[in-house]
Formats: C-alpha cells, structure tokens, sequence
C-alpha cells in the first residue's frame, strides 16, 4: 500500500503521464477530425508509423527537430489524402481502405528506413525535442515538475485540444464539418461542399496522426525502430469513442489512459518478478476495449460516419 | 468527377480487376526498386527465380502460401458476411500456442492419426474463441468489430508471450523464450522429403474448396451472403442474423486458428511470437485481392507468397530491403480496391 | 401580368434512358401559390433538384427576377432566395434547431459564429410566421411536424423569398397539414412565392393559386385553382380515366386470425396499444392511417419480425405463442413488406434466390440448396406474375419497383397462402403496377385468402378492403364495412375521431 501511494504522489508519475498522453492526444484529436466529418480512418495506425519513421529520419539527416515534425505531419497529410482519393471520391469501403492506408504507410515506412539506415547493432539515435519549463509554473512544488516541464509538442497537443474544441462548436466553418459528419445532404442544400470539408478533414486529421508519430521519436524515444507503435493506432480510434467525439473530453480521456498505463509501469518494476510483465502490457489493449463496450451504445455517433456521400444518390 | 453505376458488370472485367491490381502494384513497387539504385526488371527476375527457380525455393514458397490461403479464406467469409474479422494475426497465435500446449502437456503421447485430427480442430477452437468476444461485444454493446479485433491481437500476442516465458517455457532453450515443442506424432507429414513442404497445403486447398461449396451450396451459405448484403432484408426473410454471425465468427476464426495449428505443426514444432511475419493481416490483402472467392484466395495466396519469398531471395542478392514484398502487396490491395470500383461504376461522361 | 419572380424555361434532363424532365417551362409569380402536380416518377422532383441546382440540366434554364442562375450551384440558388424543404428532410438529429439552421450561412473563415445574432433572427422569423419553435432544441427529440418547421425556417432564415416545398404533407396528420397549409398562405400574404409538390388532389385544390400538371416528364396543362376541378385533374395527372378494379362483394369464410387486446412495446414505447382485430378468409381488412401510428409494428407482428408484449393471439381458431419468421411461413401467411428495397428483396442476389430465401427449407435438402427447383420456381413465379426484365439468374437490382414487387407478390401468392399481409403494396408504383397489384390481391382474396392490407392511400382502401379500421397513435378503431366507410368518416377516422363514439358506446 505503502508502494502505491509512493507511485502516486513521485511528480514522476505525472510527468510521464503527460508524456505518454502526448501521441495518443495528437493521434485521437487526429481520428476525431476525420470521423466528425464522417470518415473512419484506419490508416492511423500506418500514418503514426510512417511519422515516426520519416521524423526521425529527417532530423538524422540534418534537419531541426520541428523541421522533422512539420515534415512527419506533411507526410501524414499526403496519406489523408490517399485515403480521401479512395473513400470520398470513390466512395470505397472505410474500413477495407483504412487498413490498407496503414499496411503501405507501415511497409512503405520499413522499406524507406531499411534503405537508408543499413541493420546495425543499436539503431542509431538524433537528439531529441528537451523539457522546456514553463517560468513561474515549472518552478511550483510537486505540480511544476509534472506538469510544467514538458517537451514542446506536449504544450502544442494540449493546445491542440483546446483550439480544435473551439473551432468545431464555436466557429463557422467547424459547424460546417460537424454538419457534414452527421448529414452531407443537408449540408450540401446549404451550400457546403461535403467532398472538400471531407478532403480537408482527412488531410488535416492524418497530419496530426504524422505529429502522433514524430513525437515518439523525436521527443518520447530517440530512435526509430519497426512496430513501435504498437497499436497506439487503434487505441485512438477507441478513445474517439470513448470521448463521444469531443476535443475536450479526448484530451481527458488520453490523460486517463495515460495514468493507467504509467501507473502501470512503475507498478510493473515494483512488482517484477510476482506478476508477469504481460499482464501490464495487455492492460492498455484491454481497457480500450472495456472503455469502447461502456461507451458505444451511449455516444452519440456522427450520424454519417462510414457512409459514402455521392451527389444525387440517396 | 463523377461515376455513374454499370447496369451490367460484365466477368471479364471481374476476373481482370484482381491482374491488373497486381500489375499496378509491381509497376509502383518498381519505382520504389529504381529509387533504390536497382535496375528493376533484374530485381523482379529475383524475385520470380527466388521464389520457382529451384525445387527448394518452389516448395518454401508453397509452404509460406498455406497459411496465408488459411488467413485469407478467414477473412473472405469473414467479410463476405460484413464481419470485420480484422483478428486473424490474434487468432493465427492462439491456434499456435493451443496446439503447442496440448501437444506437448495432454495429447503428445497419441498416435499421429489420432493426435494431428485433434490437435486441428483444437487449433480452430482457440481461433474461434478469440472472435466470439468481439462479436458477443457487437451483438450484445454495438462495438464495432473492426477496432475490438484490432486490439485483441495485441492481447494474443502479449498472452503469447506470457505462456512461453511461463508455464510452457521450453527449458532446453537456453533462455531463449519458446515453447515446448509438439511431440514428434504431432508434426505433419512431408510432401517432399528434404524440403519444408508439409501436407498444410493441401489442407489448405481443401478447405478452400469446402468453403467454397458451402458458400455456394448451402443454405447457410445462402443466408450469410444476405446477411452480408443486406441484413433488414436476410431478417425479413427470417434469416437468424445473430446465430448466422456466430457460425460465421466460428468459421472464420477456426480457418485463422487452424493456420497458426498447421504452421507449428508442419513447420517450426514450437511457438515463438515471430512465428508469424503478420500473416494475419496479409490474409487481408489476399481475401481481397481474390474479391472474397475461396477458391480465387489460393491464387491470391500463391502470389503474396510468392513475393514474399522472392522479394527475400533479391533481398540478399541485390540489397534491396525485404519490406518490398510487404509494400507491393499493401498496394496490390488498394489498387484492387480501385479495380473493384471500376467493375461497379465507370466515369460519367 | 406582372413580371414572373421565377421562370423556368425549357429544362430537359435524361437519367440513361430515361427522359425525367423533357422541355418543361413554368413561372411562379410574387405571393402566388403554385401546385406542381404529377404521380410519382411525373418528374416533379427532378424538376425542383434542377431549380435548386443539385442537379445539372441537360438543356435549358433558370431565371430569378429575369436573371440567369449558374447551373448547379445550389449555393447560388439560395443566394438568389430559393428556399427547398425536402421530403425527407434534411437535419441532422444530433445538432440543435439552431445549428441546423445556421449551417452554412456565415462566411466559413470567420474566427467565430454569431450565435446569438442568429438566434435573435431566427427568433423574429418565428414569430412573424407563427413557426414557434426552441432554438437550442436537439432536432432528434422533436416531433416531425416540429421537424418541417425547421426545414422551412432554414429556408426562411437564408432569406428566401421562394419556398419549394416536396410533398410537404407526406408525414403530417391531417390537421398538421391544414395547420400547415393555413402557414403557407399566410406566407404568401407576406409576399412569399411558393411551390409545392404533390400528387393528392384535395390538397392542391385547397391550398393552390395555379396548377402545374407534370406526366412522364413533360408538363401535360397548367390551370387555375379556380378553373378546374378534381375530375380534371386527375385524369391530366394520369392521361386516362382512373380506373380502379372491379370489385365483386366478398364471401367471407371462417376467422383465421385474431388478436385480442394485443400491445408491442419496443425500447420502452407501446407502438401498439391493446388492439383488436381478425382476419376472415376471401375477405380484406384494411387499416387506413397516416404513417408512424403503428402500422409498421402491425405488419412486423404478422410477419413475425416482432413480438407482443401483451395480448392474446388466434391463428386458425388456436391461441398460438410469439411467431417467427419461419413459422409465420409455415403457417401459410404471405407477407410483402413496407419497404421493397431493404426489406423486400436482396438487389444484389438472383432473382432466384429471392424467390426462394424465405422458404428455404423447402428448397433445401440436408442443408444443401435445391438450384434447380429454386429457379424452376422462380420461373414460374416469373411467367405467372408477368415479372419482366429479368431471368431466373439476372441480378434483382435491375427490376423496375414494379417488377420487384410483382416478384414479392408472386413468391407469396403463387402458392395460395391463408393469409396476406399486404404493407403500402403499391407505395412508389406507376399507375398500371398498382393497377396489377391491386388486381392480385383481389385475385388473392377472391380464392379465400385473408387480406390484411395497411395503406395511407385512401383510394387504395376504399378500392380493395371489405372492412376498413384506422390505426391512430397505435390505436385501432373499431372495424367498418366497406358500405360504411366514406371518404368523410374515414378521414375522421384517420384523425382519431372514433374514441368518443367508442365511449358512448360502452
């Protein structure tokens, strides 16, 4: 007991919390996009790690470190729009395209990586995004070190959040998405274009899934190396469930998920040896399920999600 | 842009959408081999010599298809019923590991005849549970399957790896995480001495082809290609939507189970979690690229097994990383993707 | 004559083969209410999607107050005040009245929404036009006459100054509709023009100024309200005589259905509330009502999709439990469902195979299906319903409505079933399909099977049913004869006007 409190009160443990929060905010955020103008994208998991893969190998090769991350989202970008080419234009099955979008971006990101960076013994590293202290909060007890001392791209996930949370209830053009996810002919009558909000939803949504990517490379690990992220993917796409598809809810529900899993962490090394390491890992996957079948029934989904939209067809 | 639907699909069109996939896939995949500084028309010669050009490189590349037409037919019924049965990799492992433990803890002292029947249908038990959850959890909460069976192939593997570093640890190997192997009457019989080539292929096809007329025979077949088109409609007509799922999450997740079965049976003889170079998900791209047909999944099968054994073989002889072969059959499925669009709809004028 | 607000001159469209629109020229003029009247598939609603630029005409053109509009910019045509309330509507359930009706009319760049400026406009529209209604209201919890107000508040709010209204009184109650219709004219006191769409002759000689008559895609007369009559009319909108089957009085035989006080309660809802009635071989029940009071619930439970939660039911004399699909087949009861297209057949199948899928037990043997005999049957079913364009194997999809629904009722009726439960049997149809269907249900009932046929179409009940009911809020009224029920008693019928007879009666 003693141990757990222990856990929970190290500023530690919340600064981690933070940091492993990061990609799946800018991952979920990303999926959010997409899914409230109506299209299911299952290229995530692919875009995350062709991300990573294409960050990383920028800043090796000579770039600054938010050089690599712009190029990672611009990557990410190019991915949306394959996957808008397929599913908004041709109107393909989202999920069948989805998984196709991450089988390339992932295989293409291995080819790319092993062209360039030969196998080696330890993969070579860059040097990644530092803590930045916020002045005056980073310096409060307790709360400064977990909160306030932060990599840049935490700073900017978190403000993600906040700006995408008012740009989709507060101004024009996010209502214009919201309406395109939930009826585009009505959408359409009113003189939006569900195809280009669609496009741009996809586009916009997929770079934030490349920054999900970047940030493990260029601030949580220093290296790249093939699967590691690990299903990141698809638990985002269950926290946009889990968040009833809203930004702020999103930010809540990757700091919740966060916590458990550097909760379990640092449980793992406390209990090493009497529980297998495993059951830690399995944890994540398995809450993300649970936090799906709680959620599915109750949100309130986009109501064209996954529904092609043809003009003039009904 | 517009598209404008065919009134007629004509079946030249059909069976050419599947070639001229792949066809766009290599010429993509080429362009990736010339960015490399490859000369391409030499790396695909590898690639075809690498995978027929000798008899030790034909049979490994029969014995890389069995599993894959396995994980391919899983997800062809799968997804010809709209099940999203994206698990395959999942079940693919604990229809590996079941076989193992059974083998090596309850069943290692039958004979061959007995012992290889059973740990079979074993090996498709374990695959079928793994599917039953995320269906019980659609049917039961509305979650969706594709992101539930997603996520469950992370617990396989994870509880893979769990047995192997425990209970089924082999001992003899030197730390190593593997599991105990199978006893010797439960590895399948050879086709052709000196070659890896096990008698799973044939298993394989002949699944297939049952598949394939329960598809087209039945009356269970009938009704869970309704129930895939259009499920109000298969339920007016009184076709049990739920209990037809169930059988089809059973068949489905048997096929991916029997897969990992056959692989450690007629293969390696033990488990270890890269058993599997994600046949689960390359199952995908061959249901598709067969446009969910069981027997076209064998054609399917040969040609993703044929890369990927191939794209080795160039691999070492001309530098060229292996993940080609991942890339051309990622590709192959978008652009059949797209082919199948062009059988159903053509650009207005 | 005063300059025309709109004119539409010379618009043809062609979708394949089909000429939806053929040279059709109108006008509308300030304040002045026009019907455009046709059956369906006349091309009305084409015509409309063309004006509002959802689709491009293959020739001619749109003019507001004399000006061109750009084809296929419905962007423009708001701009230029056209205002269209859809059959279905066009909401979005999950967002609020005001967002629906704000969506689209700021500038998309803008840092931020004026919320509250337009909810102050939408406010005032409401009130000078008696649509009152809550602004922050999630548009899935309103009720559907609720719902259109939204969409002619959309309209209202983008400044329209004409309003297309698409067969606006589909989904109302009769005293909705003439709540709305009293509406409109207001409107159009207040200098709206309007066009409304609709093939119920009442309706446009109540509620138009003019009369636009559209046949097969070609504008066949136009009249003044008060030049014409309903005889006229009808027979313009139909190029010859209705003429509806003869009927031969019926013999009614033996009960074979009844159900006593049974209620269905789906997701906590009584869609059904403890209602009575049977069913008697060679004769037609028909439940008459505007649709959402229950009807779908009344077919779904004869067709075993749906079980009671209370209440007794009889099948051939004997209390039975809750049926399924299989043993409502078995049974002998023929059903052809509400909706073709989802629930009726599987396009993407043979026809064969949707001939058979329902009885497919008897077509299979040891769980292996019986190709040859299904399509024999689905020959037969194709000679004696005279289903044409298509073959046994050819792909379902490729059938006309009518066509399918010659199938639908042919596998039911081809084997003489017991029972029909007949739901909108000639909803979408061209005159002579219904004229077929009508003649087959007739037939159907002639040789003793029980008829339950639900309908919203007034003239098809009167036409086929020998005792007519009414379905209100999921209530049944006690059952009239065909002699009994006129026009008149079956409207108040329809509008709930049994209960206090009903009362005084006990």
């Amino acid at each position: 007991m003693i141990a757990l409190f222990d856990i929970l009160a190290s500023a530690g443990l919340w600064a981690a919390v933070l940091r492993i929060a990061t990609p799946l905010l800018f991952g979920t955020l990303g999926a959010l996009v997409c899914e409230r103008a109506g299209v299911l994208n299952l290229g995530i998991e692919g875009i995350m790690t062709f991300g990573a893969m294409i960050g990383w190998y920028s800043v090796y090769s000579g770039a600054d470190l938010w050089t690599g991350f712009l190029i990672a989202a611009l990557a990410g970008g190019i991915f949306g729009l394959l996957h808008a080419v397929l599913t908004v234009t041709l109107g393909l099955s989202q999920h069948v395209t989805g998984l196709g979008v991450t089988l390339f971006a992932s295989s293409f990101a291995y080819y790319i990586f092993r062209l360039f960076v030969p196998v080696a013994g330890t993969p070579p590293t860059i040097e990644p995004f530092q803590p930045i202290d916020i002045p005056g909060l980073s310096s409060l007890p307790f709360i400064g070190p977990a909160f306030f001392s932060q990599t840049p791209p935490t700073y900017l996930a978190v403000a993600l959040a906040l700006i995408l949370a008012y740009f989709l209830f507060r101004t024009p053009l996010g209502l214009a998405m919201r309406m395109t996810g939930e009826n585009p002919h009505a959408a359409e009558a009113q003189g939006i274009n569900p195809m280009i909000v669609r496009y741009g939803a996809l586009i916009f949504g997929s770079a934030l899934m490349g920054m999900a990517g970047a940030f493990l490379t260029l601030s949580a690990f220093n290296s790249f190396f093939p699967t590691m992220v690990q299903g990141r993917g698809w638990i985002c796409i269950a926290l946009v469930v889990f968040s009833s598809w809203r930004p702020g809810r999103a930010l809540l529900g990757a700091l919740l998920f966060a916590f458990f899993d550097g909760f379990q962490l640092r449980l793992q090394t406390a209990l090493s040896g009497v529980i297998p390491y495993q059951i830690f890992l399995m944890i994540p996957y398995i809450l993300s399920i649970a936090a799906l079948a709680v959620m599915a029934r109750r949100a309130r989904v986009p109501q064209a999600l996954m529904q092609p939209y043809r003009r003039g067809e009904r | 842009m517009r598209f404008e639907r065919r009134e007629h699909r004509s079946p030249t069109l059909i069976v050419a959408a599947p070639l001229l996939a792949v066809l766009i896939a290599l010429a993509l995949a080429g362009v990736l081999i010339a960015i490399a500084g490859a000369p391409v028309p030499e790396a695909y010669w590898h690639i075809l010599t690498g995978a027929f050009g000798s008899r030790l490189s034909a049979t490994e590349t029969l014995t890389r298809a069995a599993p894959l037409i396995l994980t391919g037919l899983a997800a062809a019924v799968a997804f010809r019923a709209r099940l999203w049965n994206i698990g395959g990799e999942g079940q693919f492992y604990l229809g590996a590991i079941t076989v193992a433990g059974a083998s090596a803890h309850l069943l290692g002292g039958l004979p061959s005849l007995v012992q290889i029947p059973l740990l079979l249908v074993l090996g498709a038990m374990a695959g079928m549970v793994l599917l039953l959850v995320p269906l019980w959890l659609r049917l039961r909460f509305s979650v969706d399957e594709v992101v539930t069976t997603l996520l469950l192939n992370f617990v396989a593997l994870l509880f893979v790896s769990l047995l192997i570093d425990t209970v089924l640890k082999d001992p003899l190997a030197f730390g190593w995480p593997q599991s105990e192997s199978v006893a010797d009457a439960a590895m399948l019989p050879k086709l052709l001495a000196r070659s890896r080539l096990h008698i799973g292929i044939i298993i394989a096809v002949v699944l297939a082809i049952l598949v394939h007329l329960v598809q087209s025979r039945t009356a269970f077949g009938m009704q869970s290609r309704a129930a895939g088109l259009n499920p109000s409609g298969a339920a007016f007509a009184g076709v049990p939507l739920g209990i037809t799922l169930v059988k089809v999450a059973c068949i489905s997740g048997g096929l991916a189970g029997v897969a990992g079965a056959i692989e450690v049976m007629g293969v390696q003889g033990y488990v270890t979690t890269n058993l599997s170079p994600g046949y689960g998900y390359s199952g995908i791209v061959v249901a598709m690229l067969a446009n969910l047909n069981p027997l076209g999944v064998v054609l399917a099968a040969l040609f993703a097994a044929t890369m990927f054994v191939g794209a080795d073989s160039m691999s070492r002889s001309m530098g060229i990383p292996t993940y080609i072969a991942d890339v051309t059959v990622a590709l192959s499925l978008l652009s059949m993707l797209i082919a199948l669009f062009f059988t159903q709809y053509r650009i207005a004028r | 004559m005063t300059v025309p607000i709109l004119e539409i001159s010379g618009v043809s469209k062609t979708f394949g083969a089909n000429h939806a629109n053929d040279d059709i020229s109108m006008s509308l003029a300030k304040g002045e209410i026009v019907a455009l009247l046709g059956e369906n598939g006349a091309g009305k609603t084409t015509l409309m999607n063309i004006l509002f630029g959802h689709y491009l005409a293959d020739a001619g053109k749109v003019l507001v107050d004399g000006q061109e509009l750009p084809p296929g910019k419905p962007r423009e045509a708001i701009r230029a005040g056209i205002g269209m309330v859809h059959q279905h509507f066009s909401l979005a359930p999950n967002l609020t009245v005001l967002e629906n009706v704000m969506t689209g009319t700021e500038p998309l760049w803008l840092l931020k929404s004026g919320v509250n400026a337009a909810r102050g406009k939408l406010t005032a529209i409401s009130e000078r036009f008696g649509l009152r209604i809550d602004p922050d209201a999630r548009v899935g919890d309103l009720t559907v006459g609720e719902q259109q107000r939204v969409e002619i508040l959309k309209a209202l709010y983008n400044d329209a100054r004409i309003l297309v209204l698409d067969e606006p009184t589909a989904v109302l109650t009769n005293i909705e509709a003439e709540r709305l219709f009293i509406t409109l004219k207001e409107m159009a006191q207040n200098g709206l023009s309007l066009i409304f769409i609709s093939h119920k002759l009442d309706e446009v000689m109540a509620a138009a100024d003019r009369i636009v008559v559209l046949r097969g895609g070609r504008k066949v007369a136009e009249r003044k309200a008060s030049e014409t009559n309903k005889a006229e009319l009808a027979e313009l909108m139909v190029g010859h005589r209705v003429k509806r089957p003869i009927r031969t009085p019926s013999a009614p035989g033996d009960v074979v259905f009844e159900a006593i006080d049974v209620t269905v309660r789906t997701g906590g809802v009584d869609r059904l509330k403890s209602v009575n009635f049977h069913l008697r071989a060679g004769e037609v029940l028909g439940i008459i009502g505007v649709s959402g009071n229950g009807q779908t619930m009344l077919a779904k439970l004869l067709s075993g999709t749906v079980h009671r939660s209370e209440g007794e039911m009889l099948l051939f004399g004997k209390a039975i439990g809750d049926l399924s699909v299989a043993e409502a087949i078995a049974a002998g009861i023929g059903r052809i469902p509400e909706d073709r297209n989802h629930e009726g057949a599987i396009g993407e199948m043979a026809i064969w195979e949707n001939a058979i899928l329902e009885r497919l037990p008897s077509f299979s043997k040891h769980g292996l299906v019986d190709r040859k005999a299904g399509q024999e049957f689905a020959r037969s079913v194709i000679e004696a319903f005279d289903v044409r364009g298509g073959t046994p194997t050819s792909r379902t999809r490729l059938l006309s409505g009518g066509n399918m629904q010659k199938l639908i009722l042919g596998r039911n009726l081809i084997n003489r079933p017991r029972i029909l439960v007949a739901a909108q049997p000639a909803r979408g149809l061209d005159e002579g399909a219904v004229a077929a269907v009508h003649e087959r249900i007739l037939e159907a009932r002639n040789k003793g099977t029980a008829v339950l046929l639900i309908s919203e179409d007034l003239d098809e009940v009167m036409a086929l049913a020998d005792r007519v009911q009414a379905i209100v809020g999921g209530r049944l009224s006690p059952s009239l004869t065909a002699e009994e029920a006129d026009a008149r008693t079956l409207g108040l019928m329809m509008a709930g006007e049994w209960k206090a007879e009903a009362v005084n009666a006990l």
